[in-house]
Order: structure tokens, then sequence, then C-alpha cells
């Protein structure tokens, strides 16, 4: 019998009609109006003075989550995985628990606590503070954007630092590293792909988040997101949010890319290292 | 120095776990609030959870979200892993293909995916009112990939060997199939459902997209809260908090304990040698 046969409905039906076609979808509202092809969408899309700054403002979010995550994530999953197994097992399940709880009752919390009569801002008062706004500012969208997304960050490089080789740590000390030179040039470099997926998890989605803007930024904090969400649920006007989710996509695209070449480069310098 | 090193680990990770439970924490407690709205402290009160036990909108969309989640796990589950036998048995070069068509949707923004899938949608006719269907589409297209991805690496360390000698010994290809195969690489069949399972769960964008006139959880309690945080809310998160808690605890121990005999029976095997 051949096996391969078990993939074709897969192959010929589901991935055609449920992965292809509805991208080829995107593709085709974002150029054709009413069979007619179109560039009026790209033009619009690109002239609009209201989508580049959602769109700088999405960039900006998430590059700032994604590079505080790393700082603040890579040393908790450092110290998580130098950690005696039993006592680790369970403070790296309390890291992670977070990512099992849904991300809108998440970020309804900061709701919660940065609102204007909420605990930070009484304290805030009660320091001598004169009127303190936290909600509806940046800072509020990126602190809970920061928040959702920080386990996505921990996790994978929590479970390459777990599985890395520990002898090659003491084959660096018996070599005469200090501990400063065995982290830099043994434990980062060994690390960079739990680092690359953590960044894919955390700026892929932190890029396309219209919840957290909606429900922290009000009108103040528009996101890239946010516009698509409300051109298609909202508005009605599929064209131009078809054509909106295409440079989201290319975005995104580009963004793996680069992360790929990241990756495969420090492997090869990593390989020069021996 | 090296106490002080310690100690400023343990405040360090002190810390961030400070960040990361505080808002969860001071949303359980506003869930004994005796007001509306979850922002003010106004005496302990169980008037959430009456509120959310009798709202027939929580209710439906916790089924609405149980049902999808179940049936689309179950569905990705038994279709991805034929798939991943299928694939596994394909020449090289064909397979890098298929599984980077595959890989679309975990790279995609969910966002787009939901999208995507709503133009799907409308062309073909699902209409709005067939919105549980159209979740459970939805949501198999972005729980396969997953599922296929955690049975085919199992597939590469199962070797071919106990599959042959299951035909030569007078099974048929069926048999062997489901009497050798499936059982080697069961524990990326359960990953892979599990894995499923929770991001069904869990999942917003996806289906505010394709929902329709079906919402799940997540849908509802985006459409609600655009009406000011109730604390029915908080008293959701609260039991949501204790039962990931609890399963993960569950989880944790068993993998603890077997840890543990794993630890007892490699030290009467040190004794014994």
């Amino acid at each position: 019998m051949k096996r391969s046969r078990m993939a074709y409905p897969y192959i010929f039906v589901w991935m055609p009609l449920f992965i292809v076609a509805p991208l080829l979808f995107v593709l085709y509202y974002a150029f054709f109006r009413d069979g007619q092809f179109t560039t009026d969408f790209v033009v619009q899309v690109f002239s609009d003075t209201t989508y580049l700054p959602a769109l700088l403002n999405s960039i900006w979010i998430a590059l700032a989550t994604t590079v505080v995550c790393l700082l603040v994530g890579y040393p908790v999953a450092y110290i998580l995985s130098n950690m005696k197994s039993r006592s680790a097992a369970l403070l790296s399940m309390l890291f992670i628990m977070p990512m099992w709880m849904n991300m809108l009752l998440r970020t309804i919390a900061w709701k919660i606590l940065l609102d204007d009569s909420g605990i930070i801002v009484r304290l805030l008062e009660w320091l001598g503070m004169e009127n303190p706004r936290l909600i509806y500012t940046p800072g509020a969208v990126l602190v809970a954007t920061i928040y959702d997304f920080l386990p996505f960050m921990i996790l994978p490089i929590y479970t390459v630092l777990q599985k890395l080789d520990r002898s090659l740590i003491e084959a660096a000390h018996d070599l005469g590293a200090n501990s400063r030179q065995t982290f830099l040039r043994v434990v980062l470099p060994q690390s960079v792909p739990g680092i690359v997926s953590g960044i894919t998890m955390v700026f892929v989605p932190s890029m396309s988040t219209f919840a957290v803007s909606t429900m922290l930024g009000g009108k103040n904090v528009m996101l890239f997101g946010q516009v698509i969400e409300q051109k298609f649920l909202i508005g009605n006007q599929w064209g131009v949010g078809s054509t909106l989710s295409l440079v989201l996509i290319v975005l995104v695209l580009i963004s793996m890319f680069i992360m790929r070449r990241v990756e495969r480069d420090t492997g090869s310098e990593g390989g020069t290292i021996w | 120095m090296k106490r002080f090193l310690k100690f400023l680990k343990g405040s360090y990770l002190g810390l961030v776990l400070f960040f990361m439970y505080m808002p969860i924490f001071v949303m359980m407690v506003m869930s004994f609030t005796d007001s509306r709205t979850a922002v003010v402290w106004n005496g302990f009160s169980f008037g959430a959870y009456a509120d959310l036990f009798s709202d027939s909108d929580v209710k439906e969309a916790l089924v609405t979200t149980l049902v999808v989640a179940l049936v689309s796990a179950t569905v990705a589950t038994v279709f991805g892993t034929a798939t991943a036998i299928g694939l596994h048995s394909m020449k090289k070069k064909r397979r890098a293909v298929i599984e980077a068509v595959t890989q679309l949707p975990m790279v995609n923004p969910d966002l787009v995916t939901g999208i995507a899938m709503m133009l799907l949608f409308a062309f073909i006719g699902l209409r709005q009112e067939h919105g549980l269907l159209r979740l459970i589409i939805a949501h198999v297209t972005f729980n396969l990939p997953y599922v296929i991805f955690s049975v085919m690496p199992k597939l590469r360390q199962s070797s071919n060997t106990l599959y042959e000698a299951a035909l030569d010994l007078g099974c048929s290809p069926f048999q062997a199939l489901m009497k050798v195969v499936i059982p080697d690489i069961m524990p990326g069949i359960v990953s892979g459902f599990l894995l499923a399972f929770t991001l069904s769960i869990d999942d917003f964008a996806i289906s505010l997209f394709t929902g329709g006139t079906s919402m799940n959880l997540s849908m509802l309690i985006y459409s609600k809260m655009k009406k000011g945080v109730s604390t029915e809310f908080c008293a959701l998160s609260a039991l949501m908090f204790l039962v990931v808690g609890i399963l993960l605890l569950i989880v944790n121990m068993r993998s603890i304990r077997q840890e543990k005999q794993a630890a007892i029976q490699e030290k009467k095997v040190m004794r014994k040698a």
C-alpha cells in the first residue's frame, strides 16, 4: 500500500481550499473591485495620512515589547535553568501559567489597575502627583502588551537552556574562561535558537494586536491591527482592509526572513568557536 | 558573595513574579467587591459570582467554546495524524513544499488568518447563521499544522522495521498501522491534541472574524468589555485561574512523582551493579 496516499485529502482538498484560497482572496480584494483590476486601494493606503501613524505605532510597540521581554525574560530563563530540577519545575510552571489564561481577561486586569480611580493612580496621588493619567496612554498599551507576551519569551529560551550540555560549561571553565566569558561565548550562542523563536512568538502577535489598544489605548493610541479590524467589522471596507492586511503580511515575512538569517549567521559563527 | 548573588537572583525572580501575578491577584480581590464596576472596593459580596452564574450569555458562550475546542481538536488530531503519516513516506522535496504551505497559518498573524477565512466563507456562501460550523472549520485550519508538526518528529524517531516485522508476521497494512505505528507515535498525537485544544479555547482574533452569530467566551468578553469593566469578568478570571492552576498542578505533580520513581529505580540499579 502506498502510505503517502493518506496525505492526499489534506494536500489536494484541505490545503488548497482552506489555507491557499483564503489568502488569495485577500490578494483579490486588495487589487480588484467588482471584477476589475484596480490600484485604487493601494494608492489610498499609501496616500492616506491615518494609516502610517498607526503602522508606526504598531512597529514601535512591537519592537519595544520584544526588547523588554527579551531583557526581562532571558535572565529569568537563565536563573530557572540553573536551579535544581524539582524547585525549577514548580517555579517555571508559575512563570508559564499565565500563558493559559485568556489574554483578554489578562488585559482587563490592567484596565482595572490603571483606571483613573484605580489603585495605582490613588497611590500616585497619595505620593503627591497631581492628576496622574495612566489609562488611554501609549505607556498603558505597552505595559499590557509586555505583560501579555512575557511568558512566550521565557518558555522557548528556558527550554533551550535546560537542554544545554552542562559539560560544555565545565569544559569552558577548565580551559580557563571566567563566568562572563563562559556565558558570552558558550551559553549565549547556544541559546540563539530559543531567543529567535521567543522573538518571533512575541514580535509577530504584538505587531498585529488590536484588543489591547482597543481596551487601554482608547482613541489616543491607534494600532495597525485595530485599523484593519475596523475596516472589516465596522466599516465594511474590504478592499482597503485587505490591502492593509497585505502590508502586515509583508512586514511579518520580512521580520521572519531577518530572524532566519540571524539564526543561520550566528549558527555558523557558533561553529567557528570550536 | 555567593549568598548575596543567590539573594539577588531570588529577588529578581520574585519581582518578575510580582509583575505577573499582581494584576491577577487584584482581579481576584475585585471579584468580591460589592459594586458593579470592578474599579472601586465597596465591601465584600458574592454578587459578581451570582451575576456570572445567572448570565445565560456566559453559559452559551462557554458551551460554544468547549464544543468548538473539542470538535476541532478531535478532527485536527485524526486528520493531522493521517496526514503526517502520509507526508512521512513522501519524497523529501515534495514534502518540503507542503510543509512550507502548512506553516502558513502558524506564521501568519491570527488577524490575517481570521480575515482570510471570513472572505472565503463569504465567497462560498457559508453564512453568519452557521457560526458554529464556521468556527469549527476555522479552528481546524489553524490547529492542523500544530498537530502535524507534533506528530512528524515522532514518526522520524520511530523505525520502519517494526512495521515491516508486523507485515511479515501476517498483519494487514491497516492492522500494522493501528497496532504498531500509532502506539509508537502516541505521545506526539496526545501532545498535538492538547495543543490544539488549548489553542482553540484561547483563540480570539480568528473567532472574532469567523464566528458570526455564534460567540465563544473571548468574543463575548470583547463585546461586553466595550460597555465597561464589570465585576463579572473578575469572577470569571478568578475561576479560570483556579481551573488552570489546578490542572497544571496535577500535571506537574505527576511528572515530579515520575521523576522521583525514576530516581529511585536508578539508585536500585546502581546498587545492584
